[in-house]
């Protein structure tokens, strides 16, 4: 009785625990594929964080121009906080539905989102064209360059994943949710709430922390 | 053996089917704590309601506390099987992110501190 539990427990259990910690057999593909684009988010994370650095380095060198404290709406900021927040949570519901396999739900998920990170882009757009006019563009200071940087690549990230959505809601009406187009949107949601973490960092350093 | 029955599920490595582990309420809860995150970043800036000179850390310890929430709610990493992989590079980006962010600002500091200022022109 125990001799035969030790002879096939060993050889079975290989097959069984295929999860992802090599045990035996490949992972399933979703699991694959997200780590890889896990990858991919976590390089991106890195170059964010060597413009964060030029922030924190630069952020006193003003050169006599503006400081963070005068061209800083708080309001607009919280405001562009929301946005994104909510359009994270739309955006997870979406990819739930689309689990689901219920496209009218992630149609709808999917407007919202995009409704909310256009809101974002305009806010932050009309902001960056006011400080421009006052003077206060990207080759006024030091601080003003790592500023623009900064947010502005955020900026591109939002309005790309903007871009990138309307690509895949037309594969989804088009193609229905079938197993890859499931992926993709798996990846496009890990990159949009990974958007989300960075402006975590983006609000807190940028606009809180200037006291 | 039967006890070794549930260990074993017959699915086929790459199928696509799995049980998911978020829900409608999960991304809900991931909300609620991240809206309560973000206020009290916004209100502990914008008042004294925290000692003065103890808002930078209470700001950076609330943005830590925010992120964990949407790595855990929203990214589900979690302690099963399946995170295991992306919670090991989660933690050497962490680690790139910190090097690169610290190491800069001390370098910097440094070169701040110990250079003499030159008057322009």
């Amino acid at each position: 009785m125990t001799a035969a539990a030790v002879d096939t427990a060993p050889a079975a259990v290989p097959t069984g625990l295929a999860r992802g910690r090599g045990g035996g057999g490949p992972a399933p593909k979703r699991i694959v594929v997200a780590y890889g684009f896990w990858i991919f988010i976590l390089s991106d994370m890195v170059m964010f964080s060597a413009m964060f650095a030029a922030y924190a380095v630069l952020y006193g060198n003003t050169a006599g121009g503006p400081t963070g404290a005068e061209l800083f709406n708080i309001r607009n900021v919280f405001l562009e906080t929301l946005c994104l927040l909510f359009s994270s949570y739309t955006c997870g519901l979406g990819a739930l539905s689309a689990e689901r396999r219920d496209p009218t739900r992630f149609l709808i998920f999917a407007a919202l989102t995009f409704l909310l990170g256009t809101a974002f882009l305009v806010i932050e757009v009309t902001e960056f064209s006011g400080m421009v006019e006052k003077g206060a563009g990207p080759t006024r200071s030091a601080f003003l360059s790592a500023f623009f940087t900064l947010v502005g690549t955020h900026g591109v990230h939002v309005a790309s994943g903007l871009i990138a959505l309307i690509y895949l809601v037309a594969q989804v009406v088009v193609k229905g949710l079938h197993p890859a187009i499931l992926r993709r949107l798996l990846c496009w949601s890990l990159f949009w709430h990974a958007l989300d973490i960075v402006w975590v960092g983006v609000f807190t350093l940028v606009y809180l922390l200037r006291a | 053996m039967n006890s070794h029955e549930h260990v074993f599920d017959d699915r086929t490595p790459g199928v696509e089917e799995h049980e998911s582990t978020a829900s409608y309420l999960s991304y809900t809860v991931g909300l609620a704590l991240a809206i309560v995150a973000t206020a009290a970043s916004f209100i502990v800036s914008q008042t004294d309601l925290l000692w003065p000179p103890g808002i930078p850390v209470g700001l950076i310890v609330l943005a830590f506390a925010q992120i964990g929430v949407h790595l855990v709610f929203f990214l589900h990493l979690g302690s099963g099987p399946d995170s295991t992989n992306n919670i090991l590079a989660l933690a050497f980006g962490v680690l790139i992110v910190f090097l690169v962010i610290t190491g800069s600002v001390w370098i910097i500091a440094n070169l701040n501190t110990n250079m003499t200022a030159v008057p322009m022109q």
